[in-house]
């Protein structure tokens, strides 16, 4: 038997929750589907203080704000379903969900997909190694299960991640041994690697890893030098004794689901790869599906709220529950604080790359 | 055999200058490879391996090749282990219970609940 609903949002992180309240406040009869046991997704396990405004919960740290952002779904009628995962989308919007080793069909009249992103991987000898793990991985392990996988660590790659869970990992009582960067400069804000710097963790740029080394667990790291096109500098290899490798190297869009829908994608570097093309309202090419955060683009979880709010009033025009005024209204104030948010030196690099991808002609798309 | 290993150093946070002191779940005994290890209610199972020191979760098909856990968020499979008898489990997501039998993996494993 199929159930019928009005909206399935799929993802329960900062962009499904915004999606859900916003749809749920405008009168949808919205569900929210979540594999993990807690909604809040990526939040929880970030410990950090958020920055920018407080229309973006600024100097609120980031389980607090998935905390909150629960508390009001729930408030507002939302209906969340953890331990539920969709493994696919069929005709007709269609959703199959498997609960309990149960598998059962949910119709729903509007989809948001917020599936988010998952770590990205490089190769080098001995990468498949255990203890040699995804930066956020780690991050899930120290912060929301507070455990160490290891005691000292070598983080690969200096973007926001990496710094950030260099920190964290320092917090918990782990010996960072070093941060290295293959580019020449660090890649992340400096409010964040000012602060490794002070505990006096090297951050060593035009530096890669070569290999992880051990029987069956690293025991060690091969670290080198790298000239200006990214090759290894022979000589300048160096050992340095680490039980954990840490891999920080960006994020790529989880956007099975939307293919599978027959969303058609198109490739961003800008964005960290494949993501189903979308609109301004975050709408896909497929009528009734709706995306947003990271499975539309590479952001943070600011920008993954903004757009969640945006899909979920959109969804709920599209269900007739708004007058036009209202929702240009709405979508107005959304579309300033994104703008807000896409400024600066990596704010720009992705105002661009989304403002191409709003523009691609539907009927071109593969 | 049974056996215990309580003397090992554990791996767990307990002081955390942001989270405070680490509340008092429940303690709940599991095997791995037939020894037991304790682990907190609820936690998941791959939690409680890194916990005790345990990074090996399964050896590969054909070079036999250890792996472990990678993404932590049940995206990659490589902690994949046989939870009591059922193989194939990602012990990232699959929380921890009192009795739980944990066991390395070799290669994917038949006898899944997915393999008709």
């Amino acid at each position: 038997m199929t159930t019928e609903i009005e909206v399935a949002v799929i993802g329960a992180g900062p962009a499904g929750l915004c999606a859900a309240i916003e749809a749920s406040k405008n009168g949808c009869q919205t569900m929210v589907f979540d594999e993990n046991a807690a909604p809040g997704g990526q939040l929880l396990k970030q410990i950090h203080k958020f920055f920018g405004s407080k229309d973006h919960k600024a100097s609120k740290r980031g389980f607090e704000i998935g905390f909150e952002l629960q508390e009001e779904a729930i408030n507002i009628g939302v209906n969340i379903n953890p331990e539920s995962t969709v493994f696919g989308i069929f005709e007709n919007n269609v959703l199959g969900v498997l609960k309990d080793g149960k598998a059962q069909a949910i119709k729903a009249k509007q989809i948001v997909i917020s599936t988010g992103a998952s770590e990205n991987a490089i190769a080098f000898s001995g990468w498949t190694l255990p203890g040699v793990m995804g930066a956020g991985a780690v991050q899930t392990m120290v912060n929301l299960h507070r455990v160490l996988p290891g005691r000292k660590v070598l983080m690969v790659g200096s973007g926001n991640v990496g710094l950030i869970v260099s920190y964290q990992l320092l917090q918990a009582g782990a010996q960072v041994v070093a941060i290295i960067e293959s580019k020449e400069q660090i890649g992340g804000y400096e409010v964040h690697s000012a602060k490794i710097r002070r505990v006096g963790t090297p951050i060593l740029t035009s530096c890669t890893i070569k290999a992880a080394q051990g029987l069956s667990e690293v025991e060690s790291a091969i670290i080198a030098a790298v000239d200006q096109e990214g090759v290894i500098i022979p000589g300048s290899e160096e050992v340095i004794e680490v039980d954990l490798i840490c891999l920080a190297a960006g994020l790529s869009p989880l956007a099975e689901l939307a293919w599978m829908a027959g969303c058609k994608s198109v490739f961003s570097s800008e964005l960290g790869g494949h993501i189903p093309i979308h609109d301004e309202n975050m709408k896909t090419t497929m009528d009734n599906i709706y995306i947003a955060g990271d499975i539309s683009g590479v952001e943070e979880a600011s920008t993954a709220m903004e757009e969640g709010r945006m899909a979920g009033v959109s969804v709920a025009d599209n269900l007739g529950f708004l007058d036009k005024t209202k929702f240009n209204e709405i979508k107005s104030e959304i579309n300033y604080r994104l703008s807000n948010l896409r400024k600066g030196p990596f704010g720009d690099i992705r105002y661009e790359a989304k403002k191409q991808i709003f523009k691609i002609n539907k009927k071109k798309a593969r | 055999m049974t056996k215990e290993c309580d003397m090992q150093p554990t791996m767990r946070i307990t002081n955390h200058p942001i989270l405070g002191a680490a509340q008092n779940g429940k303690s709940v005994r599991i095997t791995v490879n037939g020894t037991t290890i304790s682990a907190i209610e609820g936690e998941p199972i791959a939690a409680a391996l890194l916990a005790n020191g345990i990074r090996i979760c399964r050896q590969t098909e054909k070079k036999n090749e250890p792996r472990g856990v990678f993404c932590a968020i049940g995206q990659c499979t490589d902690c994949m282990m046989t939870v009591d008898g059922v193989p194939n489990i990602r012990t990232c997501v699959t929380p921890a219970r009192e009795g739980m039998r944990i066991e390395t993996s070799k290669g994917i494993e038949k006898g899944g609940k997915f393999d008709d």
